[in-house]
């Protein structure tokens, strides 16, 4: 079942072309990885998705339902207001730097959208933080403040804030590249389960060993066009592409000379 | 005229100094907030660079900045009178000495609620719309709560000269503690009225400075 679906997305900031023909899918349970060089447009990619840019033609359906499509003049029409809310809601997101509300408690950071967005309760929405704190390995951390967290806890926080909306997509926009080596595997490791659990994600990336390990797909974007749509297996070993070698290559040279 | 003569006299005009200072503080930080949305309104006319709404609190806030506060207060206390002959009496004093400050310290508020909300990060507001908060929501539970945070030592340095600046309201014989301060020391060839009204401020400021730290420490606890 497609959980998200990309036409020819096209998406300009003046004269700089940041997306170009953006096509792709993704099937529910999937994890997919986005990799590429920064300024490649992966994160204005996510960012048109979930709605903190607007396309300027192309098509995305998300869950069934139509955001945005393309009109004979090729531009850009939106769904309704109340629409546009509606599809926010099968998605979640998680930022680089975290962007938790630093003067609430953990607790509050995860409760308040539940009780003010969705109208749930103080006792269900506090039972489902602790049901998600706990799985982040955070339980007595929620009557601290955000600014008492490493940031690999921080970032924990935020992904059990996003989970809490019960999303049916979950975006992670490089979710570990404001941590340390350390701390990135702890994401990781999170990211991790909650693909075994089949949950549909997709990673913003520059951790290439986890998105040849963890990912059922791998988009590799160059200048705002994706170069390469594959497995792991495909793009990672089999790909002829000299773009994608070059990008590779540089990586692993990296990593020797570690 | 002993002492507690004097005390006794110039205790009326500290209850007048602080009727003022209190209700200028009561209408001015609502206010400003009102001016600072003005202040940063996106709501443009007939062509993307006219803003009215925006060109209008710039002229405001240009206007109350730059000229002085005493003009103000006389402008607003007869004005009425010399513009449109509405006759006035000594009761509209406290009201016209309430609304030139009034509006006159909104139009400094408004500047450092405007640079407090605009320094916030823009990853707040990105949160909040991703998690399905409404502008209002985001604004009052996110955006605002922060923003206090951040200006309190602004807000600080202002309410501190409103202190002092209430005996500008001399200039319409609204008899504020200055007002009365001078009277006696004139009549009594005394510095004892000068001395009890610096002390008289002096302690004033003090209060409000150990208020505003107390509000501090309690929003200390995160960063």
């Amino acid at each position: 079942m497609k959980m998200l679906e990309a036409k020819d997305i096209k998406k300009s900031f003046g004269d700089n072309e940041v997306l170009k023909n953006i096509s792709f899918e993704v099937n529910k349970g999937d994890v997919l990885a986005i990799i590429g060089p920064s300024g490649s447009g992966k994160s204005t990619l996510l960012r048109s998705i979930t709605q903190l840019e607007t396309i300027d033609s192309g098509e995305i359906n998300i869950c069934g339902d139509n955001l945005v499509k393309t009109d004979s003049f090729g531009n850009a029409v939106y769904a309704g207001k109340k629409e546009r809310a509606a599809i926010a809601r099968h998605l979640g997101l998680v930022f680089q730097n975290f962007n938790l509300f630093p003067h609430f408690s953990v607790m509050r950071n995860i409760t308040e959208a539940q009780r003010k967005v969705l109208g749930r309760s103080k006792d269900s929405s506090e039972e489902i933080a602790r049901k998600l704190l706990k799985k982040m390995g955070l339980e007595n951390k929620e009557n601290a403040y955000p600014c008492e967290l490493s940031g690999g806890q921080q970032q924990r926080v935020s992904i059990a804030r996003a989970l809490a909306l019960s999303p049916e997509i979950l975006l992670f926009d490089e979710p570990t590249s404001a941590l340390d080596p350390e701390l990135t595997v702890e994401i990781l490791k999170v990211i991790r389960e909650l693909a075994a659990e089949k949950m549909t994600m997709i990673v913003v990336t520059h951790e290439m060993l986890f998105a040849e390990s963890v990912a059922d797909r791998v988009i590799f974007m160059d200048g705002g066009y994706i170069i390469e749509n594959g497995t792991p297996e495909e793009v990672f070993r089999k790909s002829n592409n000299e773009r994608t070698k070059a990008f590779l290559g540089k990586l692993t040279g990296e990593r020797s000379g570690r | 005229m002993t002492i507690q003569n004097i005390i006794s006299q110039l205790g009326e005009g500290m209850l007048k100094t602080t009727i003022l200072f209190a209700c200028t503080l009561v209408i001015a930080l609502p206010l400003g907030l009102v001016v600072a949305f003005g202040r940063m309104s996106k709501l443009s006319l007939f062509s993307k660079n006219f803003k009215p709404i925006r060109l209008l609190t710039q002229i405001y806030i240009s206007v109350m900045r730059g000229t002085p506060l005493m003009l103000q207060i006389m402008v607003v206390y007869f004005g009425p009178y010399y513009l449109f002959g509405v006759k006035i009496n000594s009761s509209y004093q406290i009201y016209a000495a309430i609304i030139a400050f009034s509006i006159n310290y909104a139009a400094y508020f408004a500047e450092i609620y405007r640079g407090g909300i605009e320094s916030m990060p823009t990853g707040q507001y990105e949160a909040a719309k991703i998690l399905g908060f409404t502008k209002t929501q985001t604004f009052f539970r996110i955006i605002f709560p922060q923003v206090i945070k951040r200006i309190l030592p602004s807000v600080t340095n202002e309410v501190i000269t409103l202190v002092k600046d209430t005996s500008l309201a001399f200039v319409i014989a609204y008899a504020e503690m200055f007002t009365i301060a001078k009277r006696i020391a004139a009549k009594e060839t005394s510095m004892i009225p000068f001395v009890a009204a610096g002390i008289f401020y002096y302690v004033f400021n003090l209060i409000v400075a150990l208020v505003m730290n107390k509000l501090e420490k309690n929003m200390s606890y995160y960063k």
